[in-house]
């Protein structure tokens, strides 16, 4: 049989939902470990092999679902960071984390991301949130804040897929930000952080499935200006707003939770000036985003691993402790910011063109967002690396599979930054094809 | 037998490469977990910087031998996207240009990273940050590099970030206290509020002229008689953009608090940095851009008016220091102030650019040898005093000969280092944080109400959240 007869983005929905239940039997917390990470990489196969067969230009066997200019770079994204996570998993997290609750949910955010038709996405999007919401009653946590907001999310997609016109186009742009974090709908995304496990609330956030809702529901709709410049307007301020609240949090998860919404509210300023340009560098932005933040993420959660819950009132001097820890957290820090070199630099910089070609204003917001996330991120590595004089007596440097994956990341952030055409060309075509609203 | 343009093109393209492999040799290993030893960081650095100054020097002879002032490396679009159907175009060019003003620069950073470079390889010899050191300078020189032979501004952005990065780190370099953490994200601090005042100019200058280039900028005749095409207007508003970049790469006021700060790291770096190629890079940049200052009266009486009140702060200031490194940190801002005015004054005498960049030279080789001296300089001193058995005598100081009704608040305003860092501490980061953490306990309150489990108390902030200068 021809390997382009093969459904591989089935595949990659399929393998890991097939997993789920062989994990959730495993009776040791590392045999399950083992097993997820076998089925996830197959899954991760199987995408990036949809991937390549798309950018090959081989026509993919009739299915439910189907990659185009804006999923195929994203699909292989997505299923990568699920089996970066699983591979990163420390041993003392092993216990509590549920790998089959991983595999549910890299099936269905593959299949979320490699779907286009309005009412499956819908129905994606929303079993997106659920397993976010085990999690948090299987930890025991209060799962209420998520579930309003979450609810909240619910019903304004199924009404504005419903609708028409513009009220379905403004139904649809509230959905958006909600599920994206916007002020004041973004108390979800810290309470989750604060109370769900740390790898599982990274997978929920990290695709930002926000801007995708966009792009599919809402920029087809052709909404009015107005509709359009006003979300910009909110997006904007949450970005400068997260901004400035990363810079006073005390504690390491709320930190990595609004230094996440204030790039998914860039990412969302961009997609809603809707120019050229501009969505380019969103979409670039989003991509880079969400290998950086995943990076920043497992990193974070690797210190965790070590040191339990981190706080940012003190000085903790891990440096000593784990110099490749705080050498990854800084480049993938850097690199959320969009830092020289790495991938987020020159995204960031045709956000910044585009925001300024739109008005002057909304560049300096963006600029400011810019420039406060990169004072969050240093001082998060002064106050976790430096200031005190920290000797272990156990080792506490990277495992090797934390460093394959950090390492992966790093390689991603770093060849995206020497060799930024590719990206900011895989996301021109995307960004044509939104602008058109027929992706 | 290649020409002199492919010899030029040669030369150029080994000098802009040298300082990133370096990097690669340094950096890649250290991020691996397998750092260098010190042998092989030695070797890495002297030949490698070698290369990079040999490589400059050729092109610079190649351009005495061909009358040649302005030679071109274009290494073609980074990223490029083509005219969409909305008729958007972008395109990021990688350019380096080699004429008088980037090759002295050039010329001087691979001369004095490579006499510092030998000055610490014995100086960290066994410190246990020795690999994070040279990974960092390494990063420090290629960001130099690049910005120093930058042809277009976003290139010369990039190389400016990577400046302040590495600088930023090695204030902290010695981590295990709290002061250099402190010190360094202060430091930061500035430099993102630079960065972000010099990537808001370089965005509108593209908006404005459709191409990022200096030569399409600044006109088609090399540095200094280039010609901007923009109003007097455009060129105001971009030049005071560029003018708040430079001020807080430069530690001009009101961002002068940062320099005695950065005196935290090792005395290497404060000499290569802050006393040598940081602190000029902002000179540098108005360098760059003197055509817009050409262009725009105003904008020339800003930068003189800047440059003077740095001069004349930095020199009441420095009176009063009681350590070496800041007394050498406030008397080179004091000169990067009078470079700084001669910039600005040459929209009237234009050959004063040609002084300014003689004279950030010449500052820039004394007061490496300044800074490096310091160290052996006090145990000479010590040794001086050992042997007369009696303290060496000291006259009084400048601030003496002052009227006495105004000698108490000289002494005062200089010790408290013209309050700057005391207004900005209390007029603008003070009440950004309160802001801030006021909306933080809010949204905590709101999310406990919401979740009707409430989650422990958040910790305190760090204690003192500014930070202290060196003393």
């Amino acid at each position: 049989m021809s390997l382009a007869l093969v459904p591989w983005l089935e595949l990659a929905v399929l393998v890991p939902l097939l997993g789920a239940p062989v994990v959730w039997r495993a009776g040791d917390p590392r045999a399950a470990a083992r097993r997820c990470l076998a089925f996830s990489g197959v899954g991760l196969g199987c995408a990036a092999a949809a991937c390549a067969g798309f950018a090959l230009g081989v026509p993919a066997p009739p299915g439910p679902f189907a990659l185009d200019a804006i999923s195929a770079p994203l699909v292989p994204f997505v299923a990568l960071l699920h089996a970066l996570t699983a591979l990163a998993t420390a041993r003392t997290k092993q216990v509590r984390f549920s790998f089959a609750g991983l595999l549910i949910g890299q099936a269905v955010r593959v299949a979320t991301f490699a779907c286009a038709a309005p009412e499956p996405l819908a129905a994606l999007l929303i079993l997106g949130t659920l397993p976010p919401y085990f999690d948090l009653r299987a930890r025991g946590q209060s799962a209420r804040v998520y579930a309003l907001h979450m609810g909240l999310f619910a019903v304004l997609l199924v009404a504005g897929v419903q609708a028409e016109g513009t009220p379905a186009a403004v139904l649809l742009l509230l959905a958006v930000l909600v599920r994206g974090g916007t002020f004041p709908a973004h108390l979800w995304v810290t309470d989750l952080f604060e109370r769900a496990s740390f790898g599982g609330a990274l997978l929920a956030v990290a695709p930002v499935a926000a801007m995708y809702a966009a792009l599919r529901l809402v920029l087809p709709l052709a909404p009015p200006e107005w509709v359009l410049q006003s979300i910009g307007l909110a997006s904007l301020l949450t970005a400068v707003y997260t901004a400035g609240m990363a810079l006073v949090q005390t504690d390491a998860r709320r930190f990595f939770a609004f230094l996440f919404l204030s790039h998914s509210a860039l990412v969302l300023v961009g997609m809603e000036l809707h120019t050229e340009l501009s969505l380019t560098g969103a979409l670039a932005l989003w991509a880079s985003a969400m290998l950086s933040l995943s990076g920043f993420g497992l990193t974070l959660r690797a210190l965790e691993a070590r040191f339990g819950r981190l706080s940012l009132s003190e000085y903790r001097g891990l440096a000593t402790a784990s110099p490749a820890l705080a050498a990854c957290f800084l480049l993938t820090g850097l690199a959320c910011v969009g830092f020289p070199g790495t991938s987020g630099f020159v995204a960031a910089e045709l956000l910044v063109d585009g925001a300024i070609d739109a008005s002057p204003l909304v560049g300096l917001g963006v600029v400011a967002a810019a420039a406060l996330n990169g004072v969050a991120v240093l001082r998060a590595y002064f106050l976790l690396f430096t200031g005190a004089r920290y000797a272990p007596a156990v080792p506490l440097g990277l495992t090797p599979r934390e460093r394959v994956a950090v390492l992966t990341l790093a390689a991603l952030i770093l060849g995206g930054g020497l060799f930024p055409q590719l990206m900011i060309g895989t996301a021109h075509p995307a960004a044509q094809a939104a602008i058109r609203g027929r992706p | 037998m290649p020409d002199a343009d492919q010899l030029a093109a040669l030369f150029g393209a080994v000098a802009v490469a040298c300082p990133f492999a370096l990097v690669a040799v340094l950096g890649l290993p250290t991020l691996l977990g397998a750092p260098p030893t010190e042998r092989a960081t030695d070797r890495a650095c002297r030949w490698l910087i070698a290369a990079g100054l040999l490589a400059t020097l050729g092109v610079l002879a190649v351009m005495l031998a061909t009358g040649n002032r302005h030679v071109v490396l274009n290494a073609g679009n980074w990223v490029s996207l083509p005219h969409g159907a909305s008729d958007a175009h972008y395109h990021f060019a990688v350019k380096f240009e080699f004429d008088r003003l980037s090759v002295p620069l050039a010329v001087l950073s691979y001369a004095l990273c490579g006499t510092i470079a030998a000055f610490a390889v014995r100086y960290l010899h066994r410190e246990p940050g020795y690999a994070r050191f040279f990974a960092l300078f390494s990063l420090f020189l290629a960001g130099m590099v690049t910005a120093a032979l930058a042809d277009t501004i976003e290139t010369l952005f990039a190389g400016w970030e990577l400046v302040g990065l590495s600088s930023t780190l090695l204030v902290a370099f010695f981590s295990e206290r709290a002061n250099p953490a402190r010190n360094g994200l202060r430091v930061w601090v500035v430099y993102r509020v630079s960065d972000a005042a010099l990537l808001f100019a370089a965005v509108a200058l593209h908006h404005m002229t459709g191409e990022g280039d200096f030569d399409q900028l600044m006109g088609a005749a090399p540095w200094p008689e280039g010609k901007t095409a923009l109003s007097e207007s455009q060129a105001l508003l971009v030049g005071l953009l560029l003018l708040l970049a430079a001020a807080g790469k430069s530690a001009l006021v009101p961002f002068s608090g940062w320099l005695p700060r950065a005196m935290e790291g090792p005395t290497p770096s404060s000499a290569v940095f802050y006393g040598a190629l940081s602190v000029h890079l902002g000179a540098f940049l108005l360098l760059r851009v003197s055509p817009l200052i050409g262009a725009s009266v105003v904008l020339a009486g800003a930068v003189v008016a800047l440059g003077l009140v740095t001069a004349v702060y930095a020199h009441l200031v420095g009176t009063v220091q009681t350590d070496i490194k800041s007394a050498l940190s406030f008397a080179s801002l004091a000169q990067v102030g009078l470079i700084v005015a001669e910039i600005g004054l040459g929209h009237w005498v234009p050959v004063l650019w040609y002084v300014a960049l003689t004279h950030l030279i010449g500052h820039a080789c004394l007061r490496t040898l300044q800074f490096v001296r310091a160290p052996s300089l006090l145990r000479d001193y010590r040794e001086l005093e050992n042997a007369l058995g009696a303290r060496l005598p000291q006259g009084p100081g400048p601030l003496a000969v002052a009227p006495s009704e105004a000698r108490a608040w000289l002494y005062r305003f200089a010790l408290e280092r013209g309050y700057l860092d005391a207004l900005l501490t209390d007029y603008v980061v003070r009440p950004f944080l309160a802001l801030f953490r006021w909306c933080d306990r809010l949204e905590r309150r709101w999310t406990n109400y919401l979740s009707g489990a409430p989650r422990e108390a958040p910790p305190a902030p760090p204690a003192p959240e500014h930070a202290e200068p060196r003393a």
